[in-house]
């Protein structure tokens, strides 16, 4: 039966994972994430969740596990952060070119060094190019919500995918999260069937050395070179939108919150200005958007919940004759500037439409406050440049 | 200590078809012969990047008629692992899960993931096959590379550093079985795989494995090498049950009635220690020595 709790980021995801009757976790403590794995190996330990529960000795080995798991045919749970993330990174690769729908939690907090234990988005986005799909949650609602959706979508997709949201602003903050019945989300999620049954009479050789071109196997048929499997995976990534709204719309008829949209949208409809954000910022955004209209600024906010596969149509869409727009990123392309912006520059190349001018503001990293006051400036700033005309060529720090 | 099986009782079932891509001469494929017969077709082997990926093939043939999943360099340990775990989560615990890595993927890169799975216990069979040097990408230092031989990235100076004994840190993890076996005596092979299989929990092969290739030696020998480090003693084999150590095979004949050869001819016999120094020589033997002695010891003699 469904039920509210206060809950913590961490929490929410654990839940989530409950919920989803994951059949193996692996995952290695780090900051601010530890609690998902302590709570669900104190459900296994009271028989609350029938799985196995792998301590291993890194983040590396937590993924080596899931991709292991998950091809014997378990649905695998891992989640972590930071340094924990970029010590996983081509077990990411490994994984996705696996094929293999692994869903993860990563509770988002800066890289070293120097070394901060607080939040930014640095970790993912620097993961970003691994193949798997990412989403952004706002709130500890979605946080639950969204793991529950990952397992269904990739599980149609074959493509695994992280649950991204934000350290300690999430993860550590207590708030109001509806509880699902385990019944309904039984409905919603079936058990997980593996593409590929692991059979004595049948042996294969997974994932062995490809060659550039394609070859014909012992029966003739031809099989795809490295090429050909990388361009499997970026076709379904490229597919992969329409089923995730699919089943963020599923979800949401039985729930009541529909994740069918890629973008979280705030008094967007009529907006001159928006702020473009990932993660709880979008939500703080809201604020500052609030205040702007009391100052007789139409200003809006859209929140960036799908990042990968990129919703670049969506986006071009909700952008497409707004005046200015301000980039809200809590990581960068060093030497650049933040993804998201170049991301969204390029949904406007060569359409007739002009998109809005694009202002991008690198904020918040290593737990940097970021207060509505610097949103209102930031917005503020994108104005002017949109007035004058005057695109700016780099991406502007707020607070340093 | 390990049963005896007659030639006749081994199991008709090949696993590795004729035909494959490894080096004329190569002592794994004579050992991986024998523990895929123990272990029979309920078996998912994990396969970081090492030599053993070459024998399994190129998409989409392969020679070898077992599950195979290939993983990361560093991810052996944690594949079979996770194999474990997902088996078990599907009630399907009748499957073997053997990892089979390199001195590389072993003693170096892989070691900390292996050390995590011992510790815990999961309920795989790891064998490391040592060749003495990262022999699939081109006979590069390893740990388990002896002092005195020439690698790829030791080519002017012989390798100084002792080779690691993995068995020492492996036997630090309590577990309920590991053993050293020789390619050379695959009918050994067969039987300590045959009593692994039956054990839960971690079980750890030291598997000696000579490499005509990076020994430089006529690939004719690498029977008579491998018997070589045994009945000297660089290599000896036996076994560890929950602490208990026994000598098997050649090793146990050696210990009880001698016979033990000195290490010059093995060392003469390869082009890999053409270099190598007197004292460098003198120093091998008197480890060899005091490894053999300190065995003996705790094996009752």
């Amino acid at each position: 039966m469904e039920q509210s709790l206060i809950l913590t980021g961490t929490q929410a995801a654990a839940e989530g994972a409950r919920l989803s009757r994951v059949q193996v976790v692996a995952a290695y403590p780090i900051t601010p994430q530890s609690k998902i794995p302590e709570t669900l190996s104190g459900y296994v330990e009271r028989g609350v969740l029938k799985a196995e529960f792998v301590r291993v000795e890194s983040e590396h080995s937590a993924m080596g596990v899931c991709i292991a798991a998950s091809i014997a045919g378990a649905r695998a749970f891992t989640a972590t952060a930071s340094n924990g993330l970029a010590y996983m990174h081509e077990q990411l690769h490994w994984a996705a070119g696996s094929r293999l729908p692994i869903v993860m939690p990563v509770a988002n907090r800066g890289v070293g060094a120097p070394w901060t234990i607080l939040n930014d988005c640095q970790d993912s986005i620097s993961q970003r190019d691994t193949g798997w799909m990412q989403l952004y949650c706002m709130n500890n609602q979605e946080v639950l919500d969204l793991v529950i959706v990952a397992f269904k979508a990739a599980e149609k997709l074959l493509i695994p995918c992280m649950v991204c949201f934000d350290g300690f602003l999430l993860s550590h903050t207590f708030m109001p999260v509806v509880i699902p019945g385990q019944e309904e989300v039984d409905s919603f999620l079936p058990p997980y069937v593996p593409f590929h049954t692991l059979d004595p009479e049948n042996p294969v050789n997974i994932n062995p050395v490809v060659l550039s071109e394609p070859v014909a196997d012992p029966d003739g048929v031809i099989s795809p070179g490295y090429m050909g499997f990388r361009f499997r995976l970026q076709k379904s990534l490229e597919d992969a939108l329409p089923v995730i709204r699919q089943t963020g719309r599923e979800f949401g008829e039985l729930f009541g919150r529909s994740y069918e949209d890629p973008l979280f949208r705030y008094r967007s409809e009529d907006a001159d200005f928006l702020f473009v954000a990932m993660g709880a910022v979008a939500g703080e955004a809201t604020e500052a958007a609030d205040a702007l209209r009391q100052d007789g600024v139409k200003a809006g906010v859209l929140g960036v919940r799908v990042y990968r596969p990129f919703p670049a149509v969506e986006l071009y869409e909700a952008l497409r004759g707004r005046r200015a727009a301000a980039v809200i990123e809590k990581a960068i392309s060093y030497g650049y500037e933040g993804a998201l912006t170049s991301e969204l520059k390029a949904c406007f190349y060569g359409k007739s439409e002009r998109g809005p001018v694009i202002s991008n503001f690198i904020a918040g990293l290593g737990g940097k406050d970021v207060a509505a006051s610097d949103l209102i400036q930031a917005a503020n700033a994108s104005i002017a440049a949109a007035k004058n005309g005057t695109s700016p060529d780099r991406a502007q720090w707020v607070g340093c | 200590m390990a049963g005896q099986s007659a030639i006749l009782d081994y199991p008709e079932q090949e696993y590795i078809l004729p035909g494959n891509r490894l080096c004329a001469g190569c002592g794994v494929t004579i050992a991986y012969r024998f523990i895929l017969k123990a272990l029979g077709k309920k078996t998912i082997i994990c396969v970081p990047a090492c030599c053993l990926t070459i024998l399994h093939g190129m998409y989409p043939k392969t020679p070898i008629m077992a599950t195979t999943v290939n993983n990361t360099f560093a991810g052996t340990a944690s594949a079979a692992s996770g194999f474990a775990a997902g088996l078990k989560a599907t009630a399907r615990e009748d499957w073997h899960v053997l990892a089979m890595a390199g001195d590389g993927g072993t003693f170096d890169m892989g070691i900390q993931a292996l050390s995590g799975a011992a510790e815990r216990g999961d309920n795989i069979i790891y064998v490391c096959y040592d060749n003495e040097a990262y022999m699939n990408t081109g006979s590069q230092r390893s740990s388990a590379t002896p002092a005195g031989a020439l690698t790829s990235t030791t080519p002017v100076k012989p390798k100084v550093q002792l080779k690691k004994d993995f068995m020492k840190i492996m036997d630090a993890h309590w577990m309920p079985y590991m053993a050293t076996v020789s390619s050379s005596y695959p009918g050994d092979v067969y039987e300590k795989f045959l009593k692994a299989r039956e054990i839960k929990g971690t079980r750890f092969f030291h598997l000696s494995a000579p490499c005509p290739t990076g020994w430089w030696y006529p690939t004719k020998d690498t029977v008579k090498i491998g018997r070589m480090m045994v009945e000297s003693c660089i290599f000896p084999l036996y076994e560890i049950e929950d602490g208990r150590l026994s000598l098997t095979g050649k090793s146990l004949s050696i210990a009880r009635s001698g016979g033990k050869k000195p290490i010059d001819e093995y060392i003469a016999l390869q082009g890999r220690f053409n270099k190598i120094t007197t004292e460098q020589v003198s120093q091998f033997q008197r480890h060899v020595d005091q490894q053999w002695e300190a065995l003996l010891t705790r094996a009752g003699f």
